[in-house]
This record gives structure tokens, sequence and C-alpha cells, in this order.
């Protein structure tokens, strides 16, 4: 299958697409017109060297950069069903956040207790009723595969779990609220190779429920939960398409020379 | 050159800078010792000049012309209720004007110019803010020479210690905290309420206990604002049997407080009452270091549980 076929395929498999998408952080133009798709229930991957603007794309997707002055947007992405720009100015950041939730880089728990912190996107949109948080949360523990291991000390501090269990901890906490996209910042650059390996697993069970787009720095890791990958260069987008074609036969110089270790 | 002349050598230059190591060490240390021998014998002075004074009845009795019967009833009620005053006002003014700095300003050179002038307010002579309060609360506003005016001149006088506490403890929470609350949907206010405020409480706390530590030994503005130096009865009382169980008429009262007493009774001629400025001098020094001792205690409880 040709890689142009997959981009292109009918929009209503789409999640959401990227339209001439530039960024900037004041003067420094970070992202130069990116064009791509994420698609539904799928796991699309950016990879590229530090300070290619991967991250930067990431955060465009909850409108993370909003909160700091000096940073604009020009270009759209499109939400898909209802087909609305969430970069547009009379898009409340709040709302895109409400819809799309992030992982971070290094884990972040609250210091508050583990049900607190899974809880606490809940609290936020107003929901009060125990039963409703105790199913939420519970749900959500379950789905980041981390019940088991708390479901006995739900009210401790977050701080006393191990890395990867608090890593756990915030995808539960994202996945709380039923998010239509899963941002994931290099998820496991903080973690050790055991923790890595479970996120991984993780991220592969949860695109059943939920679309995902996960930045990172490691190649083995974005052919090995992907199923469509992004190489960024210098603010780019350098090439698109399906994982396999793009680690086994890129189109683009620069993409096989990255991948194969030549450069980067 | 040998090896042997070498080495001789290296040993040689060592012993020769050794020697600073030591002249620092000493003069370091004999600094430090002027500082503790020095409040060491004053404090240890007070003691056992004010220590027989220090009862019960000292404790519960009015002022009086002899000096044996003389007690800081007045003086600790006063000085209690005029931090009462103090709290109230300065600590959500203090935090809310913290973190309207620190989360919501914009980043301007109108804020710039506050922020240094709220850093400079620090160092301004209490007598000053005496004087403003006078002009302000006393005449202007119609408080009067009253627990009122005293407790809204302390506020002032500690605000900006309060302010820059409050803004160095949000400042000191990781980003990827803030961004984290943001990243769930949280609004601004959302992320101030549950998230930054709790988790710089301690370092909040601390910085209000230090200010109200510094207010509780202040003079100058007190005077400015017309203390009594001599007062023989009790403000109103804060509490009522009838509703609303509650009186402000306290806030109007004339007062006075422990330094004011202090310095009353160290201006007499009489011997004895040298001794029960000293007992009075031991109070107020125990209290300001029971309160820098919570401070302490609260910061380090507090911050055991946020670890980063």
């Amino acid at each position: 299958m040709h890689e142009s076929m997959v981009v292109h395929a009918t929009p209503t498999q789409y999640k959401s697409e990227v339209r001439d998408l530039s960024f900037y952080y004041g003067e420094f133009n970070a992202l130069k017109n990116i064009n791509m798709a994420l698609h539904e229930k799928q796991v699309t991957a950016l990879i590229g060297p530090s300070g290619c603007g991967k991250s930067t794309f990431l955060r465009c997707f909850n409108r993370m950069h909003d909160l700091y002055p000096g940073n604009r947007y020009m270009g759209e992405i499109i939400l898909q069903p209802d087909n609305v720009n969430i970069l547009a100015s009379n898009v409340d950041p709040i709302e895109v956040r409400m819809r799309i939730s992030m992982v971070f880089q290094k884990p972040n728990p609250f210091p508050k207790s583990i049900y607190e912190n899974v809880a606490y996107g809940l609290r936020v949109r107003g929901v009060r009723q125990r039963a409703v948080l105790d199913e939420k949360v519970e749900e959500a523990l379950r789905d980041a595969a981390l019940w088991d291991e708390v479901k006995d000390r739900l009210n401790q501090l977050a701080f006393n779990l191990s890395g990867g269990q608090q890593q756990r901890l915030c995808i539960a906490r994202a996945l709380a609220t039923d998010p239509e996209i899963l941002l994931f910042d290099e998820p496991t650059s903080a973690l050790d190779p055991i923790a890595t390996a479970s996120i991984e697993e993780l991220i592969t069970d949860l695109k059943d429920k939920v679309t995902i787009l996960i930045v990172t720095h490691n190649m083995q890791q974005a052919a090995r939960v992907s199923d469509y990958t992004a190489y960024m260069y210098l603010g780019e987008l350098i090439e698109f398409g399906v994982t396999d074609t793009i680690f086994i036969k890129p189109k683009n110089k620069q993409t096989e020379d990255y991948i194969t270790g030549r450069f980067g | 050159m040998s090896s042997t002349d070498k080495l001789h050598e290296i040993r040689a230059i060592i012993v020769r800078h050794k020697r600073w190591d030591l002249v620092f060490m000493a003069a370091g240390m004999f600094a430090l010792m002027i500082a503790v021998l020095t409040f060491t014998v004053l404090f240890a002075q007070m003691i056992i000049d004010g220590m027989p004074r220090l009862s019960w009845d000292f404790f519960t009795s009015f002022p009086s012309r002899r000096p044996g019967s003389a007690g800081i009833l007045s003086a600790w009620v006063g000085t209690s209720l005029v931090m009462l005053v103090t709290i109230v006002a300065a600590v959500p003014m203090g935090i809310g004007a913290g973190v309207y700095l620190e989360e919501y300003a914009p980043k301007n050179l109108v804020t710039e110019i506050i922020e240094i002038n709220v850093t400079n307010l620090a160092g301004v002579p209490s007598i000053i803010y005496g004087l403003l309060a006078l002009g302000l609360f006393v005449y202007q506003l119609g408080f009067g020479q009253s627990i009122l005016s005293a407790g809204l001149a302390l506020a002032l006088l500690i605000l900006p210690v309060v302010i820059v506490t409050t803004r160095e403890a949000i400042r000191a929470i990781p980003v990827a905290i803030r961004e984290g609350a943001y990243a769930l949907g949280a609004t601004k206010w959302q992320t101030v309420s549950d998230h930054l405020i709790p988790y710089a409480a301690a370092g909040i706390l601390t910085g209000i206990i230090i200010g109200l530590a510094r207010a509780i030994g202040e003079t100058a503005p007190i005077i400015t604002i017309g203390a009594m130096t001599f007062i023989a009865f009790l403000p109103p009382s804060l509490v009522q049997t009838e509703f609303p169980f509650l009186s402000f008429e306290w806030l109007t009262s004339p007062f006075t407080v422990m330094p004011i007493q202090m310095f009353n009774w160290v201006s007499r001629p009489e011997e004895a009452f040298q001794l029960n400025a000293a007992a009075a001098g031991l109070v107020l020094v125990v209290m300001t270091l029971a309160m820098n001792g919570l401070a302490i205690y609260l910061r380090y409880h507090m911050r055991k549980k946020i670890k980063w």
C-alpha cells in the first residue's frame, strides 16, 4: 500500500486534520506549514531530532501554548466529528483541553491522594456525586493497568508510587474524563526499561478507546506502538505515513538517514 | 628536579594555602561569636532580671504606680487584639496581591514597577507607616487612636513580606504541576485555589508568621498613632451573651501593647520598674521566638508530603 493512499483516505476516519499549521514563539517560527491527519483510534507517533518542533506541535492540540504570552498559531487543526477548528480564537482553550487530554514527559502527579489525582479532571467538570467519582476513578485506573496495584491504598499520596506507577496514574488521570484524543509527550523518557515496556503495552491497548498522538525520541518505540509515523525536522513535517512504510521504505532520504541512525 | 623535590614543593604549597583556611575560619568564628554572644548575654541578663517578676499575677494585673503590683494585662491583651486585626487585614490582602502578581498580572512594565516597589516597601522605616496610618486611619477615616488603626498600620507594614513570600512560594511550584492542572481543563482560578495556594501554604504561612513576629515588637508606628502608655482597663469583650454574640466595639477602644509597656517602664527612674521591663521583654522575646519556632515547624511539617 502506498503511503499517500493511506494519508488521503476517506476523511470520515480522521479524528483530526492539521491544515497549513504554523506556530511562532514570539518571532521564532517553530512550526512551518504542517499538513497531516490523525486517524481515529490509531496511534500516531511524532519523531525527529531534539528541537525539531515535535513537542511544540503536540502542545498545539490542547492549546498549551495559550498559557504563555507571545505565542501565535496560524492555520487550522480540525477536530471531528463536529468539524471545529480548535485553534480558532473564538474556541476556548479550556474547552479544547476538556476534549483532548495530555500525559507529560515527567510524571507530574499532584501532591494529593491517588484517588484525588484521578478524580481531579472530573471535579473540574463539576462532578460531585461520590458514586460517580468512585466508578470513574476505578474505570480509569483499570484502563491504565494500575487498579490492582493501588486499589487498597487510594487515599495514600501519589508521590509514594514508583516512577512507572506515577506515569500510569497520570494516564489514568487523563483517561478519567473520556478524552477524544490522548496526547503523550515522551511519556517514557524518565522511566526505566521495565516501566517503559508497561507504558508501551498500555498505549497499544488504549487505542481501542481513544485516538493517540505520541511524541517520542525513541525510534524503536515509535515502531513498536504506532500505526502512523510523522518525521519532523527543523519545524517541518518531512514525511508522514504508515509506520511500517516509514521504517522500511521511507520515500525521503532525510527520513531514511534519521531512521537508520546516520543522522540525529 | 627530582620527584621528591617536587613532592616537597607541593606539600609546602598546600601548607601555605591551608593557612588561609585557618585564618578565615578564625575570623568567621569571631564574627559569629559576636552575634551569638551578644544575644545570649542580653537574653541571659533579661532572664536574670525579669524571671523573679514573672508570676501569674504579672499577667493578670493592670499597670500600677507600685512596681511590685504592676502587670502586663492590658499590654498583652492589646498586643493580641492588634495582632488579630493585623492578621485579618494582611493575610487575605497579601495572599491576594501575591497570587495576582504571580499568576494573573500581565508581564509588562507597569507590573514590573509594581513588583520592584513591593519589594522596596519591605525596607521602608516603620515610623513612616505610623505617619501614614496617623493621617489615613486615625484622622481621614476617623478610626481614632484605636486597636483598629494600630492593627491596620502593622498590616501595611507586613504586607510586603506576605506578598513577597507568597510569590516565592508559588514560584517554587514546578511548571509541570501547573500545566498538569491546566491540561485537565482547569481554569486559572481552579488551578490557583485547588493547587497553587494549597501547595504554597507552608511557605505563605512562614511568611505570615515571620511578618507577625516583626510586627509584634514594633513600637514606632504604634506610638505615632497614639497608643496609651498607661492604661488600666481592658477593651470591650469580643463575645457577648446576646445575639449576635460577637461584638466589634473593641476595635475602637484605646489600647497599649507590650513594647510600649516596656518603653514606659524603662523610662521610669525606679529600679523596680526596670525589672518589670525586663520581665515584659522576656515575655515578648519568648512570644517572638515561639512564633518563629512555629513557622519552622509548619514549614517542615507541611513540606513533608510535597517532594519536588
